[in-house]
């Protein structure tokens, strides 16, 4: 029980910023709540925030263990598109689904393994590593489709993009599961604690006796992997692999997730489900800028407007500026204690 | 030889070797016809290279540059069309604007203790979604002062053309070398770089410097949209996407550690000239596809930071061994 309040006040930053842009989207766009079912799934906005929101949510997942870690990953976008490439192409040769989809996900893992053994073995710090593959992996996708658009046309992997089980969109089940499968590893076994640890100190870690190398790579391939899926995903929506355009500059949009969704740029702490909260939040910016009928060449200024509001509300600087001047000084311990808080 | 030197050394032995490469395979690389065209198509990364350059050297990284590229283009562009100006109060403005709002993402990154990876993610946006708001359209730029300064070039031996822009590349180029090297704001910059808590306790102004240092950044990088609008005589909102990148690789293959504390203003230089040669030579080949460049850049990239790592990792074991 104490958990779980400990939890929720953890999250509720997050969830009253969501309530807030959703309430303001449907104030002003009323029919944002009508949900229909049509050709057995559900359609309306906030299924379409869901949808959309899934490939950014996906690679939040990853994003966040390894910004958890004290690292970063900014070849996601380019992973996703080297996936979506190994799939369409598999797809397009004609080796079956389940062969395309094992060579799409294990390109994922592969390129996971890449920045993981630069950053775990060669001591590489996180953003230069991940660079590497965020130049090169556009050119590697293109290699690929050999510069053309890849188009496919086989069911089984358009339905990982639009189709639906249950009347439920197939991404945002994905989404769903990956979410509940890593946070159910990480935080029900001593994995999490561990990842938390390397963030905090990698040399102490690796002296208390926590294998860091096996563990960074882990982080590192599990990000890969999330970007793999969105890639699926993504090729599968438009029915093609696009390798100059397919997760482009979501890896920004991933990890600004993780930062909205509380989860300290400087590792040591962090929170799965925080983390795809911000996923949706960021999608549900996106779907209300264009639901509540402004021009949509302003999307972008009103983006990095709340993005700035919601970090400059999360700074160091801001917390300590608002200990000091609130009259009841127990409030500023509470909030320090609240820095110390884990989510289970 | 120093050891600081060292990655110079290198990015300058790559360049040469892969000129001779290019030069044994094609004759016509060595004519000053293709050195001037290297000079004046990169001349935008270039100078924008050198603000990443301060900023890298700083610790930081500045993620808005491309989109501050396309702001002013379109910028421009716009206020041309729609007033009077003559380009150059245009252009004053233009870098009144870029340099202001540079120094806003250094007060924010100092004053709000923010990471700037975040800061200037979101001045990318606000950059880009300016771009927009001013014109989703390409604007054409039809303006004589522009026509009078691509006219404008020396005539080198050989019926090369350094233009105007070029130069202006190596002129930004040899200032950011003596600001770094030579000025007392230099210093501050490496010392920031190599730790700022220690630079603060010896007496480096932290705020200042950090603010100076994005807003030098803003205004290279407006001065680099200028280069840019007059070496495509329009602006739009989506050109240069991905430039920063294009710099940040520029400025590691030019040997300038991305931890910060080290680096060259004239290994830039060479970095931006080995990716323009890359390109040149996959243009010259012909049959090679142009994704090959991302994945050579990507390579040349992975070289440059194992060859640092080795180096940092044997200049500290030689520390602990000499005590």
């Amino acid at each position: 029980m104490n958990g779980l309040v400990l939890f929720s006040r953890r999250i509720w930053p997050q969830l009253l910023t969501l309530a807030v842009i959703v309430g303001l989207i449907s104030v002003m766009f009323p029919g944002f709540f009508d949900i229909s079912i049509a050709n057995g799934r559900l359609y309306g906005s906030p299924i379409d925030i869901l949808n959309r929101g899934a490939p950014v949510a996906l690679l939040a997942i990853g994003m966040t263990l390894v910004i958890a870690t004290r690292g970063i990953d900014l070849s996601v976008g380019a992973v996703m598109a080297i996936c979506g490439a190994v799939s369409a192409w598999g797809i397009t040769e004609g080796y079956g689904l389940f062969p395309t989809l094992a060579m799409a996900l294990s390109a994922g893992l592969a390129c996971g393994l890449w920045n993981g053994v630069l950053v775990a073995l060669l001591g590489i710090q996180p953003i230069v590593a991940t660079l590497i593959l965020m130049v090169a992996g556009r050119g590697i996708a293109q290699l690929i489709t050999e510069g053309a658009i890849l188009t496919f046309n086989h069911e089984g992997l358009i339905f990982f993009g639009s189709g639906s089980v249950w009347a439920i969109p197939t991404p945002v089940i994905i989404g769903v599961l990956t979410g509940a499968i890593v946070t159910l590893i990480v935080r029900r076994s001593a994995l999490g604690m561990l990842i938390e640890a390397i963030g905090i100190n990698l040399r102490a870690s690796t002296l208390a006796g926590v294998n860091t190398r096996v563990l960074l790579i882990a982080v590192y391939m599990t990000s890969g992997f999330c970007a793999a899926l969105a890639g699926i995903i993504a090729a599968a929506d438009i029915r093609g692999a696009d390798a100059n355009n397919a997760g482009l500059w979501l890896e920004l949009d991933a990890i600004l997730a993780v930062v909205v969704g509380g989860t300290s740029l400087l590792g040591g702490r962090f929170s799965l489900i925080a983390s795809l909260i911000g996923a949706l939040i960021i999608q549900a910016v996106n779907t209300g800028i264009l639901l509540s009928g402004f021009p949509p060449e302003f999307n972008l200024i009103i983006k990095a407007v709340i993005i700035l509001i919601i970090l400059v509300l999360q700074s160091p600087t801001m917390r300590t500026v608002l200990v000091f001047f609130s009259s009841d000084k127990a409030a500023g311990i509470d909030s320090e204690k609240q820095k110390e808080t884990v989510a289970p | 030889m120093n050891a600081r030197l060292l990655p110079l050394a290198a990015t300058l032995v790559i360049f040469l070797a892969a000129y001779a490469v290019c030069y044994a395979q094609y004759p016509a690389m060595l004519s000053t016809r293709v050195i001037g065209n290297l000079l004046t198509d990169n001349a935008f990364l270039g100078i924008v290279a050198v603000g990443m350059t301060f900023v890298i050297i700083s610790g930081g990284i500045d993620l808005s540059v491309g989109s501050v590229i396309a702001f002013a283009g379109v910028f421009i562009a716009v206020l041309l069309r729609d007033t009077g100006l003559h380009p150059l109060a245009v252009f004053a403005l233009l870098l009144v604007l870029a340099t202001l709002f540079g120094a806003a993402m250094g007060a924010t990154i100092h004053f709000l203790e923010m990471p700037p990876f975040i800061v200037t993610l979101a001045g990318m946006f606000l950059a880009r979604g300016m771009a927009y708001v001013l014109s989703i359209d390409a604007v054409p730029i039809t303006h004589e002062f522009y026509d009078q300064m691509q006219d404008l070039y020396w005539l080198m031996p050989g019926k090369g053309r350094l233009t105007l822009i070029g130069g202006l590349m190596l002129l930004v180029f040899i200032m950011g070398g003596i600001l770094a090297h030579r000025t007392r704001f230099g210093m501050n910059v490496y010392a920031i770089g190599g730790g700022a808590q220690t630079a603060a306790l010896m007496g480096v102004p932290l705020g200042r410097t950090t603010i100076a240092i994005y807003a030098l950044s803003g205004l290279l990088a407006g001065l680099a949209g200028i280069v840019f609008s007059i070496y495509t005589s329009a602006g739009y909102s989506l050109a240069t996407v991905g430039v920063e990148l294009d710099a940040i690789a520029a400025v590691v293959i030019g040997g300038t550690l991305l931890t910060g504390g080290s680096g060259f203003v004239a290994g830039t230089l060479i970095g931006v000239l080995i990716m323009g040669l890359i390109q040149t030579y996959i243009i010259f080949d012909g049959a090679l596809s142009s994704w090959w460049t991302k994945i050579l850049i990507g390579m040349l990239l992975f070289a440059f930071i194992v060859l640092q790592k080795g180096l940092v990792w044997t200049t500290a074991k030689r520390r602990i061994a000499g005590g």
